[in-house]
């Protein structure tokens, strides 16, 4: 058990910046998910940990050891990765006992640990296989089998889950959460589906180009995201946007996107009023779009005229596409909605929930 | 409905084998069992073997061409050598092809270095031979010496040693050119053995806590074992029919003879006798042969 620093670190590959000036805490027993999209530098920051690949610049700390020179095995870490790495001459048995077996660790112990875990995964009957006999998700718990039985200070995962069908994906998703709650370890666990990171995640790092967007709790992000990229990328269908600009009319501070216009509720208008005139990006979740019909009581509604482009009925709610002028957006509305494609609408937009962005630095304006 | 090529009938599949069945009758099967008659026959080839049995001397009837290819003392020299080939050429190939696949593996001019370990392979086995007789060129006149060792050798304040015909070293002067020739297809297989090796899997066994000596002994070497094992089979049976480099640099003298120079040399003179020692080989091959292709068809089935 132990908390993760990173200080400053940086990532060169040759004139590619993989990993820039990132900065990040990592208490003790913490579950920390590092999300953005592919490429942005996530997986690289967790194999600089791991000591995988070396650091170009700045420290990464493991509790209070410096380990930016200490070879991966000496780390005290465990590491789950996206293809699972399964020593495939192996048995499972085999599989989880060699990193004890390496650091010589008596043999009635290794057994114990092993068969300890093998039932925490429900893979005790498993043992004598070889990886090549076993399913995707079987081998997916022989690989978590397998850094548990280490006991280490930090469990490291790769994307353990994306070679997995959805269905299991969300079964194994449940059960590391158990895993972490057992197990009372620092986890910091790579992905990039932002579904993932919000239901494991005691915090979220967001990760694009490199660059730490924004590190906070699940429903921080998702509530109150600093920059126009986290607003973007946590939640499913994502926030929309339109580009507009905040103009005065009168008393009433206005959001003017061209296709048109909503008055900032006056309780919330005094945070933007310095801005004004200012090219913004207002922003809004499809939860926040609701039908004329069935606006929630006790709202700030505002009634924007759009075409229904298309639906998508989930069953217990409906996705809306609809086409205002420049601009397509999503809504989630009520069940009950009875909207026909083609059909032109009042669309309500729910003003106590919406986010503003200055167009220029693309960071949230509150 | 059953799809076209289901519906072909018996005939056509046969009708696409034939010409491949038919060259492999003329240039294989046909061969084989008329070395193996001829094997029978004494040396012109029209009496049986039993003629050339001299009386009061043991015969093997028939067989007589068998007895000579596996009592004559020339022949026993060969079948001794062969086995001391075998015992310390594929190891040899192997283990410098081992060597050097996984050194290239972590150098930067990593093909600049198998291209020149590869080489060898890409020269004629007689020009090797050739090569290597200049090598280990000895002038006995009491003339300079111009062979590259020796002159070393010389200049270093040492005796000049006779590589060639001095029956102590000479088998293993000759291996060492079969190590330099052959050391470059066994790197080049077992190096992209090693470059298949998913990466994963060995950074799973550094954080696991290897060091690199445990990853190559308990991790690269059993993931590579199949073609580990090809290449030695392989192996096996090129050095079996070993024949250019004892050819051309020492032509089975001093003590140096092998059955296929044996092979080589009677055919002129007692068919039979070469035909025997054909089939010897052959017999010696095919166990090899046939665990090859057993291998692959495990390995066939595993995937």
């Amino acid at each position: 058990m132990a908390s993760v620093t990173y200080e400053h670190v940086y990532k060169k590959f040759g004139d590619v910046v993989a990993v820039d000036d990132l900065d990040i805490q990592v208490a003790d027993k913490e579950f920390l998910v590092l999300v953005g999209p592919s490429g942005c530098g996530k997986t690289t920051a967790l194999r600089l940990l791991a000591g995988l690949e070396e650091i170009t610049s700045g420290r990464i700390l493991i509790g209070d050891r410096v380990v930016n020179d200490v070879a991966p095995k000496d780390r005290d870490i465990a590491m789950v990765f996206q293809s699972y790495a399964l020593y495939p001459h192996l048995s499972v048995y085999d599989n989880m006992a060699f990193g004890l077996k390496l650091r010589k660790v008596p043999r009635q112990e290794i057994d114990r640990r092993v068969k300890e875990a093998a039932e925490i995964l429900g893979i005790q009957n498993l043992l004598d296989r070889k990886p090549r006999q076993l399913s995707g998700g079987q081998r997916q718990r022989v690989a978590v089998g397998r850094a548990i039985v280490r006991e280490p200070k930090v469990f490291l995962f790769d994307e353990p889950l994306s070679n997995l069908d959805a269905k299991l994906r969300v079964a194994m998703r449940a059960e590391i959460s158990k895993l972490h709650q057992r197990l009372q370890t620092t986890f910091i666990y790579v992905t990039h589906d932002q579904t993932e990171a919000m239901t494991m995640a005691t915090r979220i790092a967001v990760i694009n180009k490199g660059k730490l967007q924004q590190l906070d709790t699940p429903q921080n992000l998702y509530d109150r995201p600093g920059n126009l990229f986290v607003a973007g990328f946590i939640g499913s269908p994502a926030m929309n946007f339109f580009n507009g600009k905040l103009v005065k009319d009168g008393e009433k501070l206005i959001v003017d996107t061209g296709d048109f216009a909503v008055p900032i509720p006056a309780e919330r208008a005094k945070v933007y009023l310095p801005h004004t005139g200012k090219n913004i990006v207002f922003g809004i979740r499809p939860e926040n779009i609701h039908d004329p019909d069935f606006i929630p009581p006790g709202i700030h509604a505002e009634k924007v005229a759009a075409r229904v482009d298309v639906t998508e009925l989930m069953g217990n709610e409906i996705f809306v596409y609809l086409v205002s002028g420049q601009n397509t957006f999503i809504a989630r509305v009520d069940p009950r909605s009875r909207f026909r494609i083609g059909d032109q609408v009042q669309i309500a937009l729910n003003m106590d929930n919406f986010h503003i962005f200055d167009a220029e630095t693309e960071q949230a304006i509150r | 409905m059953l799809p076209t090529i289901t519906r072909q009938g018996r005939l056509i599949p046969w009708l696409y084998l034939a010409p491949a069945l038919v060259i492999m009758l003329i240039f294989v099967v046909f061969p084989v069992f008329n070395t193996i008659s001829l094997s029978l026959k004494d040396k012109t080839s029209t009496r049986s073997a039993e003629v050339s049995c001299v009386a009061g001397e043991p015969c093997w009837g028939k067989l007589e061409n068998y007895r000579y290819a596996l009592t004559n003392p020339e022949m026993t020299q060969a079948l001794r050598n062969n086995a001391r080939w075998l015992i310390l050429m594929v190891p040899g190939t192997v283990i410098v092809g081992l060597l050097f696949a996984l050194l290239a593996d972590r150098v930067p001019y990593e093909s600049l270095a198998k291209s020149i370990i590869f080489m060898p392979m890409a020269i004629s086995f007689v020009g090797a031979g050739v090569i290597w007789r200049f090598v280990y060129h000895i002038e006995s006149g009491g003339g300079e010496q111009i062979g590259l060792l020796n002159a070393l050798l010389v200049r270093l304040g040492a005796s000049p040693v006779a590589f060639l015909s001095n029956p102590a070293i000479n088998n293993y002067a000759l291996m060492v050119v079969g190590v330099w020739l052959w050391a470059g297809f066994c790197m080049t297989v077992l190096s992209a053995a090693i470059k298949g090796l998913p990466s994963e899997v060995l950074e799973a066994a550094r954080v696991d806590g290897t060091n690199e000596w445990q990853l190559f002994w308990r991790i690269m070497l059993p993931m590579i074992a199949p073609t580990l094992l090809v290449v030695t089979t392989t192996m096996v049976i090129n050095v079996l029919k070993i024949f250019d480099i004892v050819f051309v640099m020492t032509g089975g003298n001093f003590g140096t003879e092998v059955i296929a120079n044996r092979m080589f040399k009677l055919i002129v003179t007692d068919t039979g006798r070469s035909m025997a020692i054909a089939v010897l080989l052959i017999v010696l091959t095919i166990p090899l042969v046939l665990f090859n292709v057993y291998r692959f068809r495990l390995q066939e089935r595993e995937e």
